[in-house]
């Protein structure tokens, strides 16, 4: 997998029309990172019904190799989790996905429609909460739309505040609205509930599950909760030396309890997947 | 809760050392008391910390009496005025050394009585506006250039870099070689000193602004237009405001350098003159109005940070 691969240049393509709500989205539109293969998919591998396909993925900076021969596939509509440990290459794994880097080997594919939540807000200091969520979003009634998306965040009284007179937890509702207004075939989140309180944490859950079953996008949700991946995904993963060192179902009967054996049993698994001793984390 | 009531009274004291417990710790409630007791023994008692105002007393009411921002930044000036006063009118300062307020309201009086102080001052005042006007266009047309485009920067950057190091007062001869000892070359000066600041700080200004955000823009759709326009202007912003301001303050000093040379028109020329006469009335006047200028360029800049960069809540003193 030496290949001297094209780059990524131009800028994903802006989202446009919207997908008639409640479907599942089709076929998805998947755009190459690479530029290795056309945006229409690689000959001989089926992408239908696919929102990110990874293959070989190799990551280095200089002698420290992050990502190392990663393969990874994500149904249209699939909610997986990605779990790892601090520094492990999960953020590096999103910004490759999301076309920020291009010092990468191997096939990457992603939907041509996806949107990101980053680790940090980062929202435009300059820009008011609303022209945020709007920022770059084409069509009619776009501040409509962004109205729609904070009131859905529960800050449409915030509209007009500037992002750092927002809490931390607030802006990065307005990061989650600016994401979802573009009801994106693919939605990555990168531990976008670290700082929010546990009660608007709860809220949040909710509405990222009401927000997925409504637009079913897929979505690559990262987080260091290991609660939280198996609350929410159908699929938890976790990183660790550059590859998936785990890939499984969550076969917990919904309504998700904490206090289901199966939960107790994957949660295990997966602390100790992660290196951590179970029975400490538990006495706490 | 430490139970030791179970310790005989002339029980030795457990030994506190570093690691107090006792290495045979195996569970038992005896020795787990014990461990207790060790720890309790150990640890000081918890000091009374000294309490204090946080904020020291320095509380800002929202409803405090307090005159306009303008009136509170005309104080500086103000203090000055009196103690110019104070010297000139006890006698302390003769007046052919330093004329009095009143000389200099008298002096004022007369020029602008016959219109002379106006004609010089708006002759003044149109060079330092070309001269502002093209500097600005030029620093933020090259800051752009090398902000933008990495060839630009090569080859602009270090061209300025150089050019900064001479001072803009030696270019004066060649300014007259070149365009002569007119308007042009007054106009020419100006700008050229006006360049620098501008260029420096909106370049700073440009290349300052988070790539994470660049790289934010660009995941929601913005295209390269849409990126300079939505955040790159604006990052850049506060560095090109930091410029202007710098750069006005330059226009008025090379003003003063451009109307000593071969002028019959300007506060500068007015300044010569009134040294020739031997009038220190007169070139305490152009002095204020000097002052008063550059008051009023401060304030524009300030209204102009005050409405485009109302997004920032930076610290502004205590
Ligand atoms: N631009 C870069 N240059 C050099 N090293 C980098 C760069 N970006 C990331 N790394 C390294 O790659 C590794 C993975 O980083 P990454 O940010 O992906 O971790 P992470 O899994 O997201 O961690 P966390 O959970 O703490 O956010 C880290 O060791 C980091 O130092
Ligand atoms: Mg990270």
């Amino acid at each position: 997998m030496a290949t001297r691969l094209q780059r990524y240049l131009s800028p994903p393509a802006p989202t446009s029309a919207q997908d008639e709500a409640g479907q599942a989205a089709g076929p998805t539109g998947l755009a190459s990172l690479t530029g290795h293969t056309g945006p229409a998919g690689p000959a001989g591998g089926d992408t239908d019904g696919v929102a990110v396909r990874v293959r070989g993925l190799r990551r280095s900076f200089g002698e420290r190799v992050v990502l190392d021969g990663l393969d990874l596939t994500i149904a249209a509509g699939e909610f997986v989790a990605l779990l790892g440990r601090s520094g492990s290459g999960k953020s590096t794994l999103l910004r490759i996905l999301g076309g920020f880097d291009t010092g990468i080997e191997g096939d990457v594919l992603a939907a041509t429609r996806r949107s990101v939540v980053f680790q940090e807000a980062r929202l435009l200091p300059w820009t008011r909460a609303l022209g945020n969520v709007t920022l770059g979003l084409p069509g009619k009634d776009v501040a409509a739309r962004g109205r729609v998306a904070l009131a859905e965040v529960g800050l449409a009284d915030r509209e007009r505040a500037w992002p750092v007179t927002l809490s931390g937890g607030e802006a990065q509702r307005v990061a989650l609205a600016r994401a979802l207004v573009r009801e994106p075939d693919l939605v990555m989140l990168d531990e976008p509930f670290g700082a929010l309180d546990a009660l608007t944490r709860i809220r949040m859950h909710a509405l990222l599950q009401e927000l997925c079953r409504r637009h079913r996008p897929a979505v690559l949700f990262v987080t260091h909760d290991v609660d939280e991946a198996i609350l929410l995904a159908d699929r938890v993963l976790v990183l660790a030396d550059g590859r998936l060192s785990l890939d499984v179902p969550v076969g917990v009967a919904s309504p998700r309890l904490r206090s289901d054996p199966a939960f107790a049993v994957l949660r295990s698994r997966l602390l100790a997947e992660l290196g951590v001793d179970d029975v400490a984390e538990g006495a706490r | 809760m430490t139970d030791v009531s179970y310790l005989p009274a002339t029980a030795p004291p457990p030994k506190a050392g570093p690691h107090g417990l006792p290495p045979s710790a195996a569970g038992s409630a005896a020795t787990r008391s014990a461990a207790g007791e060790t720890r309790a023994n150990a640890a000081p008692a918890a000091t009374t910390p000294t309490l204090e105002d946080p904020t020291g007393g320095r509380r800002s009411r929202g409803t405090r009496l307090s005159a306009p921002g303008w009136i509170r930044r005309l104080t500086g000036p103000a203090v000055l005025f009196a103690v110019w006063w104070a010297v000139t009118g006890t006698g302390l300062v003769g007046g052919r050394v330093l004329a009095s307020p009143l000389a200099v309201a008298r002096a004022f009086g007369d020029l602008a009585g016959d219109g002379e102080l106006w004609n010089n001052l708006s002759v003044s005042l149109v060079r330092v506006g070309w001269g502002v006007l093209f500097g600005v266009a030029a620093g933020l047309v090259l800051a752009v250039l090398a902000g933008f485009f990495r060839a630009g920067e090569h080859i602009v950057d270090s061209s300025m870099n150089f050019l900064r190091t001479i001072p803009i007062i030696a270019l004066l001869p060649l300014i007259i070689v070149w365009i002569g000892i007119g308007e042009s070359a007054k106009i020419f000066l100006i700008s050229a000193g006006v360049v620098f600041p501008v260029y420096m700080n909106t370049f700073a200004g440009i290349r300052g602004v988070d790539v994470k955000l660049v790289e934010a823009g660009r995941t929601f759709g913005l295209g390269r237009l849409g990126l300079i326009r939505r955040v790159i202007i604006p990052g850049a912003l506060p560095g090109f405001l930091i410029g202007l301001r710098w750069s006005l303050g330059v226009a008025w000093l090379l003003l003063v350098f451009a109307e000593q040379v071969n002028t019959d028109r300007g506060i500068g020329y007015l300044l010569t003159s009134a040294q020739g006469w031997n009038r220190t009335d007169i070139i305490i006047l152009c002095l204020v109005i000097y002052g008063l200028l550059g008051l009023l360029c401060d304030g524009i800049v300030r209204v102009l940070e005050g409405s485009l960069l109302s997004w920032r809540r930076g610290f502004s003193g205590t």
